[in-house]
């Protein structure tokens, strides 16, 4: 298993757009993915979870991937954090 | 002839609200309510049959909801009908078809009832939070539960509405309105809501008769009544009498020959006897809108509400993806000119959460709102400059206060400026920069304001607000809310002297700028163009 912690860093936080983004990534992907912040974990396949997620600028979130393919879940989703979103 | 006085003075079977939006109509009532759903909590039987009806409830909902999408597509642009694909995404959702259906498997109780209970953890989560926009999801969400739960029983009421009805309605958001528009509605009445609400706003530009804030006017009328809407004085009569409806029948006659009379003047200018040419321009909400304006054969766009965005994607978008919207608008208009008006948050139109102010009218909103969020201002102007190649965009700075801001807000131009030229990327170089007079102390020192910009527009709404101290929103105080007060009349001649010293061009934006019976008088005091949507546009080229 793979836990990392990733930072937001566009201006916009984790709005919709990156949400249904994030979830089409790890859709992709056969391991589990999960988004934990506040003492909730959220199952990151999944866009409602992903939705309730109000994580603005600068805040620090917890990231999980856990199967055979979570290395490169991890990195494609990872990246996806450190871009920004594409928003930079 | 009786006039509509004796005709509403003897009648008791009337309803008084606000005028929202001209027009005469006699029709049947369709009761439009979010209805509240009965959710059986049943047990059952057949587990296989219950998940069947799950998924094919879920594939009714992804049809509708791929139906309503198409019309926002239409309606506004590709970037921000973008937005609804996350909620069509729920319906996909593998975790929460899993949780359901392995709930209906284990519990044995009917589907609708685990739908409900499922979506409605989410909702919860999503409203504790602090950001505004959260509460917003819940909203969203509701909707995508409504849809299943109505789905699993049922029930296709959006699809039963029929054609040619008046929508009564405790209240109706903009995608109400927008889609009620689409089954050719014939009228809107709501108990809430005052004339500058969104509903009422997009009503009058998409030119269907409204009369809001009746208060209980849903508890007055029934499905299925035969009533008359009057959108010029802001009454409802129900269970007309033979007298009524002969009287209202007439003037809707009377109307529509004075409508076809006007129609051949559509393409001409609108000048007045004595020579005077007068344009008509117009005020833009949402991007459909557009088509409206090319068809009204307007001058332009008087005034494009940029925070209108802000609603839409519920986050500031970036310099990149604004210079898109507003390049395309400026595009679609060519070669008629755009106003845009810089993100006027605060007031009414727009909350941030982080400025939890006790009395937001007279707070940081407009022009203030901007100076303090200086990266914010400059992003926007950036965008607009860029959008502005084809020398057809004008920029447009609301709620100015004090000649200082004006000052302040021209130096950021022109720092912008230099940036994008240093970056050689093209713009309109001389692109004109114009305020909104909307607050007395900007109409009083109109004159001094009017040699440092290129343009003044006279924001009507909030101007006689601030000067009559009466929010216009307000059922109570409302009627104190007059455009024909002398004060408001002399005010007005003296923003219009003032920019007619400078030479430069005023023009108004505001309801009193569509009324009929305002238009002589706005013309009279010289003002240069009049800002609104509305098929009244013939009237006025007339008047």
């Amino acid at each position: 298993m793979i836990e990392i912690t990733v930072k937001i860093v566009n201006k916009a936080g984790l709005h919709t757009r990156p949400a249904a983004t994030i979830v089409k990534l790890a859709a992709k992907y056969k391991c589990e993915f999960f988004i934990y912040r506040d003492g909730l974990s959220i199952n990151g396949k999944s866009i409602i979870g992903v939705m309730t997620l109000a994580a603005e600028m600068g805040s620090e979130i917890k990231l999980t991937f856990d199967g055979a393919d979570e290395q490169q879940a991890c990195d494609e989703i990872v990246a996806y954090f450190e871009r920004g979103f594409d928003e930079l | 002839m009786k006039s509509f006085k004796d005709i509403y003075k003897n009648s008791e079977n009337k309803i008084a609200g606000i005028a929202a939006a001209p027009g005469i109509v006699i029709g049947q009532v369709y009761l439009f309510a979010k209805e509240k759903l009965e959710i059986s909590k049943a047990p059952i039987t057949d587990v296989a049959e219950a998940i069947e009806n799950f998924q094919e409830a879920l594939r009714q909902s992804k049809k509708e909801l791929n139906k309503i999408f198409g019309i926002a597509r239409e309606k506004m642009d590709e970037v921000r009908a973008a937005i609804f694909e996350a909620q069509v995404m729920i319906l996909d959702d593998p975790i929460l078809i899993q949780n359901i259906e392995s709930r209906i498997a284990k519990e044995m109780i009917q589907p609708e009832f685990i739908v409900a209970d499922e979506i409605s953890k989410y909702q919860e989560l999503m409203i504790i939070s602090h950001e505004s926009y959260m509460k917003e999801r819940a909203h969203d969400i509701e909707d995508i539960k409504h849809r299943i739960i109505r789905n699993l029983q049922k029930k296709r009421w959006q699809s039963k509405i029929e054609t040619n009805l008046i929508v009564v309605s405790e209240a109706l958001t903009p995608a109400d309105t927008l889609l009620f528009s689409r089954r050719e509605t014939l009228a809107f009445v709501t108990d809430h809501g005052g004339l500058t609400s969104h509903a009422a706003i997009i009503s009058r530009s998409l030119n269907i008769p409204a009369v809001v804030g009746t208060h209980n006017a849903t508890q007055l009328i029934k499905e299925g009544d035969t009533i008359i809407v009057d959108g010029f004085h802001g009454y409802i009569i129900t269970n007309p009498t033979d007298e009524q409806l002969h009287f209202f029948t007439e003037k809707q006659k009377k109307l529509q020959e004075i409508q076809k009379g006007l129609e051949e003047f559509r393409d001409q200018p609108a000048v007045t006897l004595d020579g005077k040419e007068i344009k008509l321009e117009a005020n833009v909400d949402v991007t459909g809108e557009i088509d409206v304006v090319i068809t009204s054969n307007a001058n332009g766009i008087g005034l494009y509400r940029s925070e209108q965005i802000l609603n839409e994607l519920g986050v500031f978008p970036e310099e990149d993806e604004q210079a898109i919207i507003y390049s395309k608008l400026a595009s679609r208009m060519y070669p008629k000119f755009v106003t845009i008006r810089a993100f006027d948050i605060g007031g009414d139109k727009f909350r941030i959460s982080e400025y939890k102010e006790p009395n937001p009218f007279l707070g940081l909103r407009g022009v203030r709102f901007l100076l303090e969020n200086e990266t914010l201002f400059r992003t926007q102007i950036r965008a607009v400059l860029k959008a502005s190649e084809n020398k057809n965009v004008r920029l447009m700075i609301p709620m100015i206060s004090t000649l200082d801001e004006v000052w302040r807000c021209l130096d950021i131009i022109h720092e912008c400026k230099s940036d994008l030229k240093r970056e050689k990327i093209k713009f309109d170089n001389h692109i004109k920069v114009g305020i909104m007079i909307e607050v007395p102390s900007a109409a009083v020192m109109a004159k001094e304001y009017a040699e440092e910009v290129d343009f003044l527009s006279i924001g009507t709404n909030d101007l006689i607000q601030y000067m009559m101290a009466v929010d216009r929103g307000n059922d109570l105080v409302s009627n104190l809310y007059q455009e024909f007060s002398p004060v408001v009349v002399r005010t007005i001649e003296h923003i219009v002297k003032a920019a007619k010293h400078s030479k430069i061009p005023v023009s108004i934006c505001g309801e009193m700028a569509a009324d009929t019976l305002a238009i002589p008088l706005l013309v009279g005091l010289g003002l240069d163009s009049l800002n609104d949507v509305s098929k009244y546009n013939f009237i006025r080229k007339k008047s």
